[in-house]
């Protein structure tokens, strides 16, 4: 790890002797600092006096009054579809916590009573602590039952860690 | 008949005057600092703390500050020496209130053939009396370093120890030049001596009579001061908070506010010796009094015009607020219009009581002492926000070339000052060959 010196010096194949370090010769403007702060002065007094007169462009966005819009595909949290009749589309086939590279989903399943399709979800609940947003579980899903388009991502704090836990209703109803 | 300088009321208000006006501004200060720091940053600074929707642009953060530090804990760490860990602050703040008294605001007003002092302390030191008194300023910082005990609050107190008298040195001879070109010490002589124009425009002012002196002094205040780029007794990314590393509380609160008084002083002093203190340019007191209908017309359609031009932005930014707000705050744009709308109507109304029943016959020299006192408020502030401007922009300076800059650069540079001078008032001065 530790490196001499003087075989640094041979690996790059020179000595001191004949490197020079080249450092620009301040002008003597510059070596009259006064000038130097002048202009100083001046750069910050116009970013001042721009933000003071045009409020609107600063980049700050005064948040949870003005949102950002977000792109289309953006990953927020995570809501389950439902199908025509109003049931989620979701028949726990387990495709979503297979995929899931941070083990956040559990899907409980039960039988179905709907003799077409064989399996419902009883529960279906995403760990948000865990939870990575990459987005996978959506690209898995073979029914379409679960996206990430509520363009929700900073509302989801809370005060306990049971509190992260989105449950199939939450996920249902937003 | 009794002097009336000495009447208990004029007593009062000479020493009230100068007392409450640099504690009036603090909060200003502080808004100020933050705000404009924000905004030379690219940043929108404090915009939150609302009194019924009425932010003012963040000023009522202040208020919150001043809440929140008078309800914290005060801290007084185990191992501090609790007698000089508690005098300190003490010693701050009392220094720092008693500086402002010797700045004159105005010039001697006229009451029933009498002349009131405008100023807090008249005494014939002047100049020295802020010096001096400014100089145990420092003992407050040594002695909260040393009592807390504590490495970094030692290491402040060392920095500033040794800063402020390096610097002292430079902001003593750099006046050395002004004093001898107004031949007194008295700051009301100084500031009536900076009256009348030289080479028939430039306001005579201590500035264009001492351009080096002007500069020497004015960076040897900020070193004073210790703000940026001077601000090693409290460098937070070295040494934590520097002396009030161990404060919290009130007690931080006291140097916080030395501090700023100590901004306000340094620019009434900046002021008062260079810039013309109280002196209208191009305008004596004479001048002042004698067209006192004139000047009070100014000074009203000044106000008048701010009020109308205040209202109609604060119009145009209420339409944004109505847009983007649903609480209270929507209604924020209109309160503030409204209320300058009313500020300029009443500067309105006087105008038109003034013009009605013309003015009675004290009102000359008050007028005069009116407009005086607003431009010296205007020059003042002015350097406060300098200050403000120049911490924001300048990085600091490192040790060594702190005390390089202290005494090879501004001390020759003083003392060069003195000798050029002295040479030139003894052949172009007055009584001169």
């Amino acid at each position: 790890m530790a490196v001499e010196r003087q075989d640094l010096w041979q690996r790059l194949g020179c000595s001191p002797e004949n490197v020079r370090v080249v450092r620009p010769e301040p002008s003597i403007w510059t070596r009259v600092y006064i000038l130097e702060i002048v202009r100083g002065l001046g750069v910050t007094i116009r970013h001042m006096l721009r933000n003071l007169f045009r409020q609107q462009d600063m980049p700050t966005l005064q948040f949870p009054e003005l949102r950002r819009t977000l792109p289309p595909r953006f990953r927020g949290r995570h809501r389950l579809t439902r199908k025509a009749d109003g049931t989620p589309r979701c028949v726990a086939c387990m495709m979503c916590p297979t995929a899931c590279p941070a083990d956040c989903i559990h899907i409980e399943a039960a039988e179905s009573p709907d003799p077409r399709v064989e399996k419902i979800p009883v529960r279906f609940e995403i760990d948000l602590m865990r939870c990575i947003f990459c987005g996978y579980c959506v690209e898995a899903c073979p029914k379409d039952a679960i996206r990430m388009d509520t363009g929700i991502f900073t509302d989801m704090a809370a005060t306990r860690r049971e509190d992260f836990v989105l449950t199939m209703d939450k996920m249902l109803n937003s | 008949m009794a002097d009336l300088n000495n009447h208990w009321a004029v007593l009062v208000g000479r020493v009230a005057l100068p007392w409450l006006l640099p504690l009036l501004l603090l909060p200003l200060m502080i808004w100020l600092e933050r705000k404009a720091s924000a905004f030379m940053q690219d940043r929108t600074g404090p915009n939150r703390a609302a009194i019924a929707g009425v932010r003012l642009g963040g000023i009522v953060h202040t208020l919150a500050d001043v809440a929140k530090l008078l309800g914290k804990e005060d801290v007084v760490p185990s191992q501090v020496h609790r007698g000089y860990h508690a005098l300190a602050p003490l010693i701050a703040i009392f220094v720092a209130q008693l500086l402002f008294i010797i700045v004159p605001y105005a010039d001697d007003l006229w009451v029933n053939g009498q002349t009131v002092w405008m100023q807090g302390l008249r005494i014939d030191i002047g100049i020295l009396w802020p010096l001096a008194i400014g100089s145990t300023f420092v003992y407050a910082i040594i002695i909260a370093g040393w009592a807390s005990n504590n490495k970094y609050g030692v290491l402040g107190g060392m920095r500033a120890a040794a800063q402020v008298i390096s610097y002292e040195i430079a902001l003593g001879l750099s006046i050395v030049g002004a004093l001898m070109v107004y031949g007194t010490t008295d700051l009301n002589t100084i500031v009536q001596h900076q009256q009348g124009v030289v080479w028939g425009f430039l306001p005579k002012w201590g500035i264009v009579l001492q351009p080096v002196g002007a500069l020497l002094f004015l960076t040897a205040a900020f070193a004073e001061t210790s703000r940026t780029p001077f601000d090693l007794p409290e460098r937070d990314a070295e040494i934590v908070a520097g002396y009030h590393t161990e404060y919290s509380g009130v007690r931080f609160a006291f140097f916080f506010m030395a501090e700023y008084i100590h901004i306000i002083v340094a620019s009434g002093l900046v002021t008062t010796l260079f810039f013309g203190g109280w002196q209208v340019p191009w305008l004596s007191t004479e001048q002042l009094r004698d067209h006192a209908a004139t000047v009070l017309d100014v000074l009203l359609g000044a106000g008048a015009l701010a009020g109308l031009v205040a209202a109609v932005l604060a119009g145009r930014w209420s339409r944004g607020l109505r847009r983007h707000y649903a609480d209270a705050r929507r209604h924020e744009g209109a309160v503030l219009g409204v209320l300058a709308l009313g500020a300029a109507l009443l500067a309105v109304a006087l105008l038109a009581g003034a013009h009605v029943y013309g003015l009675p016959e004290w009102a000359p020299p008050v007028v005069a002492a009116l407009a005086q006192f607003s431009i010296f408020m205007g020059k003042v502030l002015f350097f406060a926000f300098s200050f403000i401007w120049i911490r924001w922009t300048l990085p600091s300076f490192r040790y060594d070339q702190l005390m390089r800059l202290g005494w090879k650069n501004m001390m020759p540079l003083a003392l060069a000052n003195v000798a050029v001078t002295g040479i030139l008032l003894l052949f172009f001065g007055p009584g001169g060959r």
